[in-house]
């Protein structure tokens, strides 16, 4: 059997993890090939690979059938494969037609044919169903419309391969249905698809194939039509790889959180949280289940005063919240573990002395009339780098030094240590090694164990599962569903974040 | 990890003089001159004698407070071009109290600095506030903002305070910085008392970044935004700040001409300079107090010796701001040796 | 003094005071749109302008008379891109800082222009040169009545130079492969390389075009308004053509218009005590007004000004 593509037992290291460890991908002409796996799974490294982006340590790529060494987008292109990135590659002040032609530009005495370039745009936009207007700037377009230009672009210079990355990511529900309508077309002209996805309403819905993927390792290749969500969701997720975690029952009291019709825009003015409504009561962990971007970061930033929040509001206990600063909000009670440590969560070229009082600095002892007090704050450094384990040689170290897992525990310990009534962690355990996961785990469940609060955002639904007391899951910037851990599958919850309804699964 | 960064900040700043004074011989060489001769005369020039370590103090002064008014700026992530302009409005203020108010000189000579301070940090204040307000770059503003300095303080003198020369009347003795003393014992140099004034800003720039809140929270700006807007801390107004507390430095290195050098203040044709060297003293610092002293002394000694190479050796005082940028450069481009070190320090981590 | 005379004194003053900020306001929105910000080009200026003087001189020796400043402009251009390419090196290559690889520009650029006039005559100056572009009518458009005395007459041919240059190179950065290349470089160099443009090529072109077009103006100073180059020859009509460019919203057209209009606010500022209605305004006022309006146009009150969107930020392959 020829495959259009084939990737054989690809690895790929980045320094300290592997990325892709001996996955072999085989994709047949025609079809749609789904790429699944979890957020950090290694499907867009192994998909910058096949773009030339990234050359592998190890293993061989074939088009039709030819080894091929491709390690420059030029030569993908030149071999036919395309790729439609989750960001972009727009540059917004030129036209559509500008950026489709970019680098292979037709020119009638040397000035650059734009009509004949719109023609062509035209034609292309014609037999392949893409709406585009070729002369509108790409800033004034609709998202929906710039992917269909990302396409354009592929089509424009003869790709055979098509790879989507996360497509849907950013679009409308009307958006999605009209990408799908545009795929298929794409394999009835005889193109091939490579579909980087989560999403497994998708899958079943357009995909022939799907390759799944996890924590870097190839699982297998299924035929769609043989499989089912369930299927699908237990290869993505991995019933082996639970990780136990040891908690008592919890035991929630009076609210600390609540959140009332909760409506934030994006930076492109559009919701991205539209009417949420929550509630968190001390002595729990509600866990955010969602598929990422459904609103979870803006919800967050407006929880702790980044965002200004267009209507709702948000209390802390009997603070009212909404619209706060920052520092407002912190000294109402919140702590928060975010989602980037090292763009928001540390300055990483401070000590990490210096990051352990970055939200208590101006208070006492460790200034007084606005002059730093050393001792006290290397003596609380010393006292958290020993009480959380923060490995780094000692407390003048800069934070940039230390590894992800210590980073992350200084980072816990700053914020629980100031006995907060609400704390957030939003992703605390990304890329993160299992030892410190434990770890971070633990003291979730201490800190809901000595009565706070706890939210807790997380793209992996096993962590989601086993550390929260009540799951909500958000979908479209709404929490569609409030389930319990123990009586939910990740089947279920899977469908859930894709927007399914309750009981699908159980039912199939 | 951290031995490495320490090495890399000495290694940096000491190979790029080497390289920038090797690279000056060359030319030397190929255009006929003697670089040994030269740079003997030169080194003489900045402390064989009483006279010159005098001049090269005396230069020292304005230069440091030029450097530590960039460093600062720097050190919350601001490139502050403007140093240059805001030190004209410095030097003016300076002298129009110097001129103007009568006082004794223990309160006469601070209310002279305090005014050009003043007058530094409204300058650079300006830049501070269109930078937080509308998100327009400030090196371009405070380009803008020193020809705007330059064209205004003429006009300034023009109008109010023109005496014989082109240039405003002399200062009261009251105000004077100058030192009968330090002269005599410099052989007669001009070397005034502006120097103190020079170290005590060093000291408060450094007290300033590193022993209070204020600077605390200027350092986190300027090493990442986004984690000190979520610790609480307000970017904007710490952006403002920066730039008047810049200005301020700039502004006493106004001063340090207007009080001590010249004790007046001419219509300038063309920029003094000294604010664009300060760009190059602070880099060479590495933007720490320690090292803008020790740049300025560097870079002022250079100027300071130059008349000296030039008079001994012929060697027109140009070569130096050929050695000066060329320096500047390879500080620059110390990529290559961050890239280097790492190179070979991979893995190195924790 | 009629109305006319006052436009007939101010307006060929302006376009003669503008010609030299027009090539290097040119030089500026190559760079920039290419992603590189470049305030060296006060020191390109500086020494093209010490170029053209040079090579005015030696030509005028050698008997070649009235060619020798178009051959200095030749000269002043290659001369210029070679000091660009230092600019270029480092701040794309060895990614230094834009701003102060630019600096250092200005700083080198002086001294060793001073340096080199010092060793060469002996004395802080050049010779005054005999042979500059000389003024004159054009034919026939100066005859139009009104317009033709206003723009067509009395004025130096590198003016005129100037605005067709403006035109060109508009017409370069807008319809041609390679103005779309290079802007695209200087608004998403990723996006760009995706597509197959090689960044740092396209950066290098713009940062070497940058140095021929500001030598080109210095050295047209010298040929037309200054004669000579001495210390003083060039201070801050560098800055002025970046503030023009950045005024002009980094478009060549714009940056013309620009130009003209702080030209115009020169000429103003030096004939402008001979000018009833004029003469009560203080000069100063004219002076800064560049200067202002481009801080007022940055801060979006005058219009607002959009730099290229990748300006100032190095690019780095697969970094993401």
């Amino acid at each position: 059997m020829e495959y259009v593509i084939e990737m054989r037992n690809i690895r790929k290291e980045f320094p300290g993890i592997v990325a892709n460890d001996d996955i072999t991908l085989q994709v047949k002409k025609g079809e749609i090939h789904a790429l699944l796996g979890e957020n950090g799974a290694g499907k867009s490294t192994l998909m910058n690979v096949l773009f030339g982006l990234y050359e592998p340590e190890e293993g061989e790529i074939y088009v039709k059938g030819n080894k091929v060494v491709n390690n420059d987008p030029n030569i993908a292109n030149s071999l036919g494969i395309g790729m439609v990135h989750q960001h972009f590659m727009l540059v917004d002040k030129f036209t559509v037609t500008e950026n489709i032609i970019l680098g292979k530009e037709p020119t009638k005495s040397g000035k650059v044919d734009l009509k004949s370039a719109a023609k062509e745009v035209q034609a292309l936009s014609d037999q392949y169903g893409l709406r585009v207007d070729p002369y509108a700037k790409v800033e004034d377009i609709s998202v929906g419309m710039q992917q269909r230009v990302e396409i354009l672009k592929t089509l424009y210079r003869g790709a055979e391969i098509l790879i989507f990355d996360e497509p849907t990511a950013v679009l409308t529900p009307q958006e999605i249905v009209e990408l799908i309508q545009i795929m298929k077309k794409l394999v009835s002209e005889g193109k091939s698809i490579i579909l980087i996805t989560h999403k497994l309403k998708e899958i079943i819905e357009v995909c022939d194939r799907c390759t799944v993927i996890r924590r870097g390792k190839g699982i297998g290749t299924v035929d769609v039509k043989d499989s089912n969500p369930d299927s699908l969701a237990a290869m993505m997720v991995g019933r082996e790889v639970n990780f136990t975690v040891a908690k008592g029952i919890a035991d929630p009291k009076e609210s600390v959180l609540t959140i009332k019709d909760l409506v934030v825009l994006d930076s492109r003015k559009v919701p991205a949280v539209n009417g949420l409504n929550l509630n968190i009561r001390a002595g729990e962990i509600v866990g955010i289940a969602g598929v990422d971007g459904n609103g979870q970061s803006e919800l967050l930033e407006a929880i702790t005063g980044l965002r200004k929040i267009s209507e709702g509001s948000i209390h802390l206990r009997d603070s009212d919240i909404t619209n706060k600063t920052p520092r407002n909000v912190t000294r109402t009670g919140l702590a928060h573990i975010p989602q980037d440590r090292h763009k928001h969560g540390l300055v990483l070229d401070f000590s990490v002395g210096e990051n352990m009082v970055l939200q208590t600095y101006y208070e006492k002892p460790f200034s007084n009339n606005g002059i730093l007090k050393f001792s006290p704050i290397f003596e609380k450094a010393n006292k958290l780098i020993t009480e959380y384990d923060v490995r780094t040689p000692d407390a003048h170290t800069p934070a940039r030094a230390l590894s992800g897992g210590n980073q992350q525990k200084a980072i816990i310990a700053r914020e629980v240590d100031r006995d907060p009534d609400f704390l957030i962690a939003a992703q605390p355990t990304r890329g993160l090694d299992v030892g410190a996961i434990e770890f971070i785990h633990s003291k979730l469940i201490e800190q809901r164990d000595k009565g706070k609060a706890v939210l807790l955002v997380s793209f992996e639904l096993d962590e989601i599962m086993n550390v929260s007391d009540k799951i909500a899951v958000m979908y479209e910037g709404r929490i569609v569903a409030e389930v319990d851990p123990k009586q939910t599958t990740e089947q279920e919850l899977g469908l859930l974040m894709a927007g399914g309804k309750r009981g699908t699964a159980d039912a199939e | 990890m951290q031995n490495n960064n320490n090495k890399i900040k000495f290694l940096v700043p000491l190979v790029s003089v080497l390289l920038g004074l090797l690279i000056g011989g060359i030319i030397m060489l190929v255009s006929d001159y003697d670089p040994f001769e030269a740079y003997v005369a030169l080194f003489q020039g900045i402390i064989g004698g009483p006279y010159f370590i005098g001049e090269t103090i005396r230069q020292m002064s304005p230069l440091i407070l030029a450097g530590l008014a960039v460093a600062f700026a720097f050190r919350t992530g601001l490139f502050n071009i403007g140093v240059e302009g805001q030190l004209l409005v410095g030097w003016l203020a300076s002298v129009y109290v110097g001129v103007f108010v009568d006082a004794p000189a223990i309160i006469h000579i601070p209310l002279a600095i305090l005014a050009a301070g003043v007058a530094g940090a409204l300058w650079g204040a300006i830049p501070g506030i269109l930078k937080a307000k509308f998100k327009v770059h400030e090196v371009i503003t405070t380009i803008m903002m020193n020809y705007i300095a330059l064209y205004s303080t003429n006009e300034i003198i023009r109008q109010f305070m023109l005496a014989p020369g082109e240039r405003t009347k002399t200062i009261k003795e009251t105000a004077s910085l100058s030192s009968p003393f330090l002269q005599k014992i410099t052989d007669y140099s001009t070397l005034h008392y502006g120097i103190i004034v020079a170290l005590i800003a060093a000291v408060i720039m450094w007290f300033i970044l590193w022993r209070t809140t204020l600077g605390f929270e200027l350092r986190a700006v300027g090493f990442n935004q986004h984690a000190s807007q979520y610790a609480g801390i307000n970017v904007s107004k710490n952006i403002v700040l920066s730039m008047a507390i810049s200005g301020v430095f700039a502004g006493i290195a106004g001063s340090m001409e207007g009080l001590g050098t010249y004790q007046y203040m001419t219509i300038n044709a063309a920029f003094t300079g000294v604010g664009f060297d300060g760009i190059a003293v602070a880099l060479l610092g590495a933007n720490s107090a320690i090292g803008v002293v020790l740049g300025a002394a560097l870079f002022g000694g250079l100027k300071i010796g130059a008349l000296n190479m030039q008079s001994i050796a012929g060697v027109p005082t140009e070569l130096v701001g050929v050695v000066i940028a060329l320096i500047i450069f390879f500080v620059a481009c110390s990529y290559i040796v961050h890239w280097l070190m790492n190179r070979v320090n991979k893995g190195g981590k924790i | 003094m009629s109305f006319m005379d006052i436009l007939a004194l101010i307006i060929p003053a302006a376009i003669v005071s503008a010609a030299p900020l027009i090539f290097t306001a040119l030089g500026g929105v190559f760079s920039e749109r290419s992603g590189v910000v470049n305030i060296g080009l006060e020191g390109l200026m500086l020494f093209g302008a010490f170029t053209g003087a040079v090579t005015i001189y030696y030509c005028e020796q050698l008997g070649l008379g009235s060619a020798s400043p178009w051959i200095s402009f030749a000269a002043a251009m290659v001369v210029g891109a070679l000091l660009a390419s230092i600019h270029a090196l480092a701040s794309i290559t060895l990614k230094a800082d834009q701003v102060i690889s630019g600096v250092a520009l200005n700083f080198l650029a002086a001294g060793l222009a001073i340096f080199l006039t010092k060793k060469i005559f002996h004395a802080g100056q050049t010779p005054v040169i005999s042979e500059r572009i000389s003024k004159s009518d054009i034919p026939y458009l100066s005859d139009i009545p009104f317009i033709g005395k206003l723009f067509f007459s009395n004025a130096y041919a590198t003016s005129y130079v100037a605005v067709l240059f403006a035109v060109i190179v508009w017409y370069v950065l807008y319809k041609t492969p390679f103005g779309l290349r290079l802007r695209s470089v200087g608004e998403h160099p990723m996006a760009a390389d995706t597509m197959g443009i090689k960044v740092p090529k396209m950066r290098y072109i713009g940062v070497l075009l940058s140095g021929a077009f500001a030598g080109l103006g210095g050295a047209v100073y010298v040929a037309s308004i200054s004669g000579n180059f001495t210390h003083s020859t060039i201070t801050g009509q560098g800055f002025m053509a970046l503030a023009a460019m950045i005024f002009g919203k980094w478009h060549p057209l714009g940056a013309l218009g620009a130009a003209l209009f702080f030209g115009l606010a020169q000429a103003i500022s030096i004939s402008g005590s001979h000018i009833p209605f004029l003469e009560d305004i203080p000069k100063v006022f004219l002076l800064i007004a560049p200067y202002v309006l481009t801080i007022l146009a940055l801060a979006g009150l005058v219009g607002r000004a959009d730099a290229p969107k990748a300006l100032g930020t190095p690019y780095e392959k697969g970094k993401r």
